[in-house]
């Protein structure tokens, strides 16, 4: 039987000769090494890593799934108002939030656990987040807890301190024993808390302070760039919470009050940097900068209106803090990138779920007395 | 040998394009798996993927006036049907990927930040759903885009290696002009 070359030719090469083995050959290596490194650089190779995705499903693995709500912070209310800036930052930042004059704020008051139905006391930590927005844009938004430290360092001691401080399915409460194990393995979480735990609590939202733990760094219009952490102080005076509220307390009792107290006047809080200095630690957010550093009052915050979340309003924010305009950038804490990481990944879950309201419904605001119908009266 | 080949502007074009797309590609899929390299990562995808998508407009138009040289005559049909076929769908997908992230930061409301002040202004109003579905959409497409481009790379490679038809050096030849038919 004689070889009759192939009707399609060159396209058709068959049988195989050597030449054309090799090629196919090589092609085939390119395309599988090609994938090969798509599917490392994606984490396929590496499924025992630390990932957004690991973070928010312990997240989920602990408080369970609340849908519609965020995996952590998920017991909120929404709040506007302006930030007056006196000009003072802009010696140290460009960014336009700092020129003198004041821009609208979208906060959101919230309690740090991912239970979004948890009655008030048993919560610990008190959050305000904040978006900025002036008008030419540069939006800048913050996350800020009233903690004077965070209690680790790294995502990888986030994850493992969720883990050790989850309740036992069997005792309802932590387990000591893991607690110790890791404190022993994470030296800089025992100190922190040691922090954590010397300062009492407030009694509310309206006279916590609230700090953003990660530094940060402020760079001014020559590009010069200064070390700086911030928070947002309280002008109403501070009240210890002592002892811890029992547990017959109105379950949403901070909200009621937050709510009450804005219906008595608008809430203020000084905006004031921290000036870091050189060798002060910035990449560590469980280490306190040195007392008597110096600190800027940038301006003030008002916070006149309170609504619960709903479409549109902070609830539909992501208060990733790394929403940062020209003239702050993130320091070298390695928590950041993990927060602004993990943060777009209960944003991007929660957005696509249905909603339910919120166990915080604020009152509808009263209209103020300028405001009321000329003729009077209810209707 | 002096087949004939794309013209200067467009093998610029597309080997420039070929490094942004695949960077880009292999960005994606590290940032979304990195809390480390998240951040850094992120912010040259915003701006590279806005690259491309005016790029690509670019290229669509030069191919209009440039047009590519014709498939070597002995081509079988279904080859030139793949071959049109997957430059439809590359096309398609270099212009869908970018805008689905544009439309997706838009729809959570985003700031879509370039570099320092530049930021690019929504394209879609507000709402959570919307971008809970583009943001997937984004995904799906990217890795869709990675399947064609891996099909593209196999076939320049065939070209090359197997049908030694001239189709290679057509993109590949780094000599100017647009050779002889």
């Amino acid at each position: 039987m004689t070889l009759k070359k192939s009707a399609h030719g060159r396209y058709w090469p068959w049988p195989p000769g050597p030449g054309v083995l090799a090629g196919l050959g090589a092609t085939g290596l390119v395309i599988a090494g090609v994938a090969g490194a798509f599917a490392y650089t994606g984490g396929l190779l590496s499924p025992g890593a630390l990932t957004q995705t690991r973070i928010i499903d312990r997240f989920q693995a602990i408080n369970g799934v609340h849908p519609g709500f965020r995996r952590n912070h998920a017991k909120g209310v929404c709040v506007t108002g302006t930030f007056a800036s006196n000009g003072l930052g802009a010696r140290l930042s460009r960014a336009a939030v700092f020129a003198p004059g004041s821009v609208p704020v979208i906060g959101r008051f919230a309690v740090g656990i991912g239970k979004p139905f948890l009655p008030d006391n048993g919560t610990e930590v008190r959050s305000l987040a904040l978006s900025f927005r002036p008008a030419g844009g540069e939006e800048w938004r913050t996350g800020m807890n009233d903690i004077p430290v965070f209690p680790v360092k790294d995502a990888e001691g986030f994850y493992a301190l969720m883990a050790a401080s989850a309740a036992d399915p069997g005792t309802g409460k932590p387990d000591p024993a893991r607690m110790k194990d890791f404190l022993a393995a994470h030296p800089e979480t025992a100190r922190a808390l040691a922090l954590i735990r010397a300062r009492p609590f407030s009694t509310g939202f309206a006279n916590a302070s609230y700090n953003g733990l990660d530094a940060f760094r402020f760079v001014d219009a020559a590009g010069r760039s200064t070390p700086v952490r911030w928070s947002m102080v309280a002008l109403d005076p501070f009240v210890a919470q002592t002892p811890p509220p029992a547990g017959a307390r109105d379950p949403n009792y901070l909200f009621d009050d937050l709510v009450a107290r804005l219906d008595a006047g608008p809430l203020r809080y000084r905006f004031v940097v921290t000036v870091g200095q050189p060798g002060d630690p910035t990449g560590d957010a469980t280490l306190p900068w040195p007392a008597g550093r110096q600190q800027v009052d940038a301006g003030t915050l008002t916070l006149d209106h309170v609504e619960a979340e709903g479409p549109g309003n902070c609830r539909d924010i992501n208060y990733d803090p790394l929403v940062l305009p020209d003239g702050i950038a993130a320091s070298d804490d390695p928590l950041l990138s993990a927060r602004s990481a993990a943060y777009s990944v209960s944003f991007t879950r929660r957005a696509g779920e249905p909603k339910t309201p919120s166990e915080v419904q604020p009152p509808p605001a009263r209209p103020a007395a300028a405001d009321l119908p000329k003729t009077g009266g209810e209707p | 040998m002096n087949g004939p080949r794309f013209p200067v502007l467009s093998r610029l074009l597309h080997w420039l394009m070929a490094l942004m797309i695949l960077a880009m590609l292999f960005i994606g899929i590290g940032m979304v798996s990195s809390l480390g390299d998240y951040h850094w990562l992120l912010s040259i995808h915003r701006p590279l993927g806005i690259a491309i998508l005016v790029l690509v407009a670019v290229r669509l138009a030069n191919r209009q006036i440039n047009p590519p040289p014709p498939l070597p005559a002995d081509m079988p049909a279904p080859l030139r049907v793949a071959a049109h076929a997957s430059h439809i769908v590359l096309y398609g997908l270099m212009f869908a990927v970018p805008l689905v992230g544009w439309a997706m930061l838009s729809a959570a409301r985003a700031p879509i930040v370039l570099y320092g002040t530049l930021e690019l202004p929504p394209i879609l109003p507000q709402d959570v759903m919307v971008y809970a579905w583009l943001r997937e959409a984004h995904t799906v497409l990217a890795l869709a885009l990675f399947a064609v481009f891996l099909l593209h790379l196999a076939a320049a490679l065939l070209h090359a290696l197997v049908f030694r038809d001239g189709v290679w050096g057509s993109m590949a030849s780094p000599r100017g002009g647009r050779g002889t038919a």
